[in-house]
């Protein structure tokens, strides 16, 4: 639709903004007073924050159906023909921009936390070195965040997605004279690689069956001109040229979803997050926990129209996301270094939202991605402010007791784990449980979806009890905080804390959109979201949900907070009850602890199925490079010229050379007579000179005498 | 009376005894002194067809050789001290730097 209202129409600036400000960060930020560098970047931010909000508001005032705007700012990648479906097609990427229901989360979520989170940095940062820095990169992040959620076509998104990548591997290795955290930043970027060839094919795939990588068409009036990816999908499902389950679907979604699986940290590409955690906290809470890591949902999200189509890559993302789930649920059991337990965490999240995805409740994904924003964001920062309390201390066997030391820090925290848990009304509550119903929803119909709803229940016990043990060894029990840190505790300047408990606010009421399914409606973000998320032929989808009673419903509930609690139960009796209890517990299975405290040995195999192949293979290419390349080609080039320069050499001394002295030595050897005349004493030339005089008298003798007789 | 051949033969005589001391003597002064005897032979010369054929123009030419003579004279002494104070000799065949 298209409108005048100024936040529609000034969609750009809401990507602009941080933009602007990371580049006079970058490129003057030393110049800078920190006063100045919190002016524009958390600003920048802020602005942005007011533009989406002016924006989503415009939209929200549109028809349910209408809520699209698109604008295009310029052509991009300009008309080059690509084959496509057999004929050439002008293949267009425009830099231009969608916001449609889904965008409208995103950009709020992003906009929204990345501010609370740019304040929380002012504190937490306060002392670091590097500052304009740190937020420099933090504002070239929601620039390439923005432009990723914002984009209306694949190309951009891909832009995005790489820009979210950059700033990731920059931020990750923020302390780069720490050689773990700079091993850290590579290892992110490489194993996002992997993903992006996937991602990256995935849309050329796209570029070459539609013939075009805009999303939609919807917004732009001429639907031929601006050809989309949904409107082109239906003509064709219409004119029978692709059908319901066609390969080129499911080959289409599998390599998005390897793009996702890099971006999102799951399964198998999951190894980067936990040692992302080298960056500073609040970057392990916007990038990897709020709003980075799920680009890759929205991307499937975004995407659902064709992954309705292809019921096989439903089922692997549905699969993947699960296994992921209870995986890295089961890693984050054991973990003692606070920030790893929640990188696991969000691995485990993330999963959920991928079985959300797979079993085709798109919405409730989306739904668990933005109350996970709010209540994982919650998390970092108070265990940002935790560890900024105890002096960097992140090691949990090193805490406790801090639950009255600083209250401002461990009530949000609390509030925070109720939230991730599932507790009742809290924000993690209605997505959890959204996503747990649709898949036994599914169940109904199909039964092997059960597999899945179990790994989901599962999950939920385990994640409580992750939870819960966090919360018991940082906040209760006995202090076992080192005596030097003990003395330095304190708590968080303001800057830090009044964040907490704004996202703590919204960790509560982040979930309240899905009340009226409590009494058996549709929940209210599901039918915001619905117009994007119904696919393209609704009664040709995958997906049928079987709907099942309110009691269901209520047992549903009733089974994911019970298994909740009777984790926090668990966590309770062998943590803080009975503190000896754990190390017994884990004595006792000591395979499978150590299988735990290991994570698996995932790290361990890649490095040795693929790190240290492509290390031999880079030690055989460099020694190719030393012994062949540079010995052969350039040393063998080298001494065969050096060779060739030699009989050159010998050519020119003598043949050369030879031929002009044998022409010198020749005149001279002839001349030698002749020299001899010269012999210096003068009264041999004279003689010379009388002998000259008397031949010339004797020639011309007769002439002098005509002469004399003439005279007579 | 004179007739013109004993003129010409004094003439000869004096530029075969200049022209044999050239060639023979090793003292350069000497070697000058030679060549002002062939000079003055051929003044002779010159004063004595000036005479015969009533034409002045011979002996305007033998002044100027007189003239000349003089010059060279200096000239030469002056090379002759110079070469001595350089090599303290003034002997022809030791004169021999240009030789091949």
């Amino acid at each position: 639709m298209t409108s005048s209202n100024y936040f529609l129409t000034h969609l750009w600036l809401i990507p602009l903004f941080p933009l602007i400000s990371a580049a006079l960060m970058l490129l003057f930020g030393r110049l800078l007073q920190k006063d100045a560098v919190n002016l524009f970047c958390v600003g920048s931010v802020f602005l942005s924050f007011i533009h989406a909000v002016g924006a989503v508001l415009a939209l929200l005032s549109f028809e349910p159906g209408q809520r699209v705007y698109q604008q295009i700012l310029f052509e991009w990648v300009t008309p080059g023909p690509i084959p496509a479906a057999g004929v050439l097609t002008p293949f267009i990427a425009d830099w231009g921009y969608l916001l449609d229901p889904l965008s409208c989360v995103m950009v709020l979520v992003v906009t929204g936390v990345g501010f609370i989170i740019h304040v929380y940095s002012i504190g937490y940062m306060g002392h670091e070195g590097g500052y304009y820095r740190f937020f420099g990169y933090m504002n070239l992040f929601m620039f390439s965040m923005l432009t990723l959620v914002l984009a209306n076509n694949l190309m951009l998104v891909f832009v995005g997605w790489e820009g979210v990548g950059l700033c990731s591997y920059l931020l990750i290795g923020f302390y780069f004279l720490k050689k773990s955290a700079s091993d850290a930043g590579k290892k992110a970027f490489i194993v996002n690689r992997v993903g992006d060839t996937g991602f990256l094919l995935g849309v050329f795939l796209i570029a070459t069956t539609f013939g075009t990588v805009r999303f939609t068409s919807q917004g732009l009036g001429d639907p031929v001109a601006f050809a989309g990816i949904s409107e082109t999908l239906a003509a064709m499902l219409d004119q029978g040229r692709l059908a319901f389950g066609a390969p080129v679907f499911t080959a289409i979604a599998l390599l998005l979803f390897i793009g996702a699986t890099g971006k999102s940290a799951q399964l198998p590409l999951y190894v980067w997050l936990p040692d992302a955690m080298e960056g500073p906290t609040p970057v392990s809470a916007l990038i990897h926990a709020a709003t980075m890591v799920t680009a890759g949902v929205y991307m499937v999200a975004r995407m659902n129209a064709i992954y309705q189509l292809a019921p096989f890559a439903m089922d692997v993302v549905a699969v993947v996301g699960a296994l992921t789930a209870i995986f890295a649920a089961s890693m984050a059991l054991v973990q003692n270094d606070i920030k790893k337990v929640l990188a696991y965490s969000t691995i485990s999240q993330l999963g959920y939202m991928f079985l959300a995805l797979g079993v085709g409740a798109f919405a409730a994904g989306i739904f668990h991605l933005m109350t996970h924003a709010f209540f994982k964001a919650l998390l970092f920062l108070a265990a940002g402010s935790v560890i900024h309390s105890l002096s960097g201390e992140q090691d949990l066997r090193k805490m406790g007791g801090l639950w009255n030391t600083i209250p401002a820090t461990s009530r949000p925290f609390l509030i925070a784990t109720l939230a991730i848990t599932g507790m009742p009304l809290f924000a993690g509550f209605f997505s959890k449980d959204e996503i747990l119903g649709r898949t036994f929803a599914r169940a109904a119909t199909v039964d092997r979806y059960l597999a899945l709803w179990v790994v989901g229940l599962v999950t939920a016990g385990l994640t409580a009890f992750y939870m819960f043990r966090l919360l018991f060894l940082a906040f209760f029990g006995l202090s076992r905080v080192s005596p030097e840190v003990e003395h330095h505790i304190h708590e968080s300047p303001k800057t830090m804390t009044i964040p907490l408990t704004i996202l703590a606010a919204l960790s509560i009421v982040g979930g309240w959109f899905a009340l009226p399914a409590l009494w058996g409606e549709e929940s209210s973000f599901e039918k915001f979201l619905e117009p994007v998320v119904r696919g393209v032929i609704p009664e040709t989808a995958a997906v049928k949900f079987a709907h099942h009673t309110l009691l269901t419903e209520y047992l549903l509930m009733a089974a994911s907070v019970g298994i909740a609690i009777f984790g926090l139960s668990l966590a309770y009796k062998v943590y803080l009850q009975y503190p000896q209890l754990h190390s017994k517990v884990a004595a006792s299975w000591p395979r499978l602890h150590n299988l735990l405290v290991h994570k698996y040995y995932v790290d361990e195999v890649y490095d040795a199925l693929f790190v240290n192949r492509i290390k031999d293979l880079s030690i055989a290419l460099g020694l190719f490079d030393a012994k062949v390349i540079d010995g052969l080609g350039v040393d063998g080039a080298g001494s065969l010229a050096r060779a060739f320069s030699r009989i050159s050499m010998w050519w020119d001394k003598w043949v050369v050379d030879g031929l002009v002295n044998f022409i010198g030595r020749f005149t001279r050897f002839l001349s030698h007579p002749i020299r001899m005349i010269q012999t210096g004493v003068f009264s041999s030339y004279a003689v010379m000179i009388l002998i000259g005089l008397a031949i010339l008298l004797a020639y011309y003798g007769h002439h002098m005498q005509v002469l004399v007789r003439s005279l007579r | 009376m004179m007739s013109p051949a004993h003129y010409l033969f004094l003439s000869l005589a004096l530029f075969l005894i200049g022209c044999i001391g050239v060639i023979t003597r090793r003292n350069v002064i000497v070697v000058l002194m030679s060549i002002e005897l062939i000079l003055n032979a051929v003044n002779i010369n010159l004063v004595l067809f000036s005479r015969i054929f009533g034409d002045v123009a011979g002996q305007v030419f033998a002044l100027f050789i007189i003239a000349d003579a003089a010059a060279e004279a200096a000239v030469g002494l002056g090379i002759i001290i110079a070469f001595f104070r350089n090599r303290e000799t003034v002997l022809a065949d030791e004169m021999d730097l240009l030789k091949w």
